[in-house]
């Protein structure tokens, strides 16, 4: 029910009534659509969960769902998503909900665990520093991953996690293809048989919604793709 | 649901098609210009271990092909899991490859 320009119609989602919410809220110049659930929160109804840290895109905590596509919401201008003054938001698609916009996001780190997204050092703090060269294959396809905020929004973007919950999904494997290519790192061998397993690598389908949605414009399709080829190279090689 | 063993046979096998695929076509086009009949083209692939190589391979690897392909689809969609999508993918497999080779065999036996 939009009402006059100086409004926008702003549909919640409530978990406890597990339905949205209207809320009429004032319309700023540059509001970003954190600005919004932040409005409503401290103006309107203080029982509104939500979750945010920098609001500088940084951090990755505020991501939701934006009119239906996953969004970081402090860095999403309002002008940019609102159809005729009106939002509707919810909260990240693929994972559980603890309550209205806040989402736990235990599954999406348990499974950069799994993928072997941890740092396995060859060296001990005894030892130089080990001079890495920027321009090498290695270190410039890590650093075209490095740059993850982890804010989980590939992963609501991906319908492989919407099918398959076993699947590892984006960030994780974009995680572990930056360690692939980490030439300090020495658990190669463990890292692609992590991303072997049932929910693995091998399942993605390569939409590449991932990389549609990325709000830092990184690429995990991409990374996928690498991750598919040294594990089917290292398969060949243990063939041999 | 779809790990490193059978990716690498999908892929494999895709790799397998897609020039016997171009050859199909290539002979068909062939074989239709020049207006063969159908004992004209049996005359010449009955008895041949080539045609019988040629079409047992595709019918192979288009069964293994298939079956792991519809495998993800029902997993996604239809959510089989378990044993059930094991057999499921084994009956594919298996069907396609009994049709595709009575197929050949009456196409290429002697």
């Amino acid at each position: 029910m939009p009402t006059d320009s100086s409004f926008l119609d702003v549909d919640v989602w409530r978990s406890g009534a597990e339905s949205f919410q209207n809320f009429q809220v004032p319309a700023r110049d540059s509001q970003t659509v954190l600005d919004v659930v932040t409005w409503i929160q401290q103006h309107a109804d203080p029982t509104l969960s939500y979750r945010f840290a920098c609001r500088v895109g940084m951090c990755g905590s505020c991501a939701m769902m934006v009119n239906g596509k996953p969004r970081w919401t402090c860095r999403t201008h309002v002008k940019k998503v609102a159809k005729r003054g009106r939002i509707e938001i919810a909260p990240l698609r693929n994972l559980q909900v603890i309550k209205d916009l806040a989402t736990d996001m235990s599954d999406f780190f348990d499974k950069w665990v799994a993928a072997e997204g941890v740092f396995h050092p060859t060296k001990t703090r005894e030892d130089e520093i080990e001079a890495i060269r920027p321009d090498t294959p290695e270190r410039i396809s890590a650093d075209a991953a490095v740059e993850c905020i982890n804010c989980g929004v590939c992963y609501a973007a991906c319908d492989v996690v919407a099918a398959n919950p076993a699947y590892l999904g984006p960030a994780a494997l974009n995680r572990a293809w930056s360690l692939v290519n980490d030439l300090r790192d020495g658990a190669l061998a463990e890292r692609l048989e992590a991303v072997s397993h049932d929910g693995g690598c091998h399942n993605c389908h390569s939409h590449q919604s991932c990389a549609a949605y990325c709000p830092n414009s990184l690429n995990p399709t991409a990374s996928i793709a690498g991750l598919k080829r040294e594990t089917v190279k290292a398969a060949f090689r243990r063939g041999r | 649901m779809l790990d490193l063993r059978l990716y690498i046979l999908q892929r494999v096998t895709a790799l397998i098609m897609a020039p016997l695929v171009l050859g199909h076509i290539a002979v068909m086009i062939v074989a239709v210009r020049g207006g063969l009949s159908a004992e004209e083209i049996l005359s010449r692939t009955q008895g041949s271990l080539l045609w019988a190589g040629f079409y047992g391979t595709f019918v192979l690897a288009a069964s293994v092909h298939a079956a792991i392909g519809l495998r993800v689809v029902v997993f996604e969609y239809a959510k089989l899991k378990g044993l059930a999508l094991s057999l499921f993918t084994w009956a594919v497999f298996l069907a396609l490859l009994f049709m595709g080779t009575r197929a050949v065999f009456a196409v290429t036996a002697p």
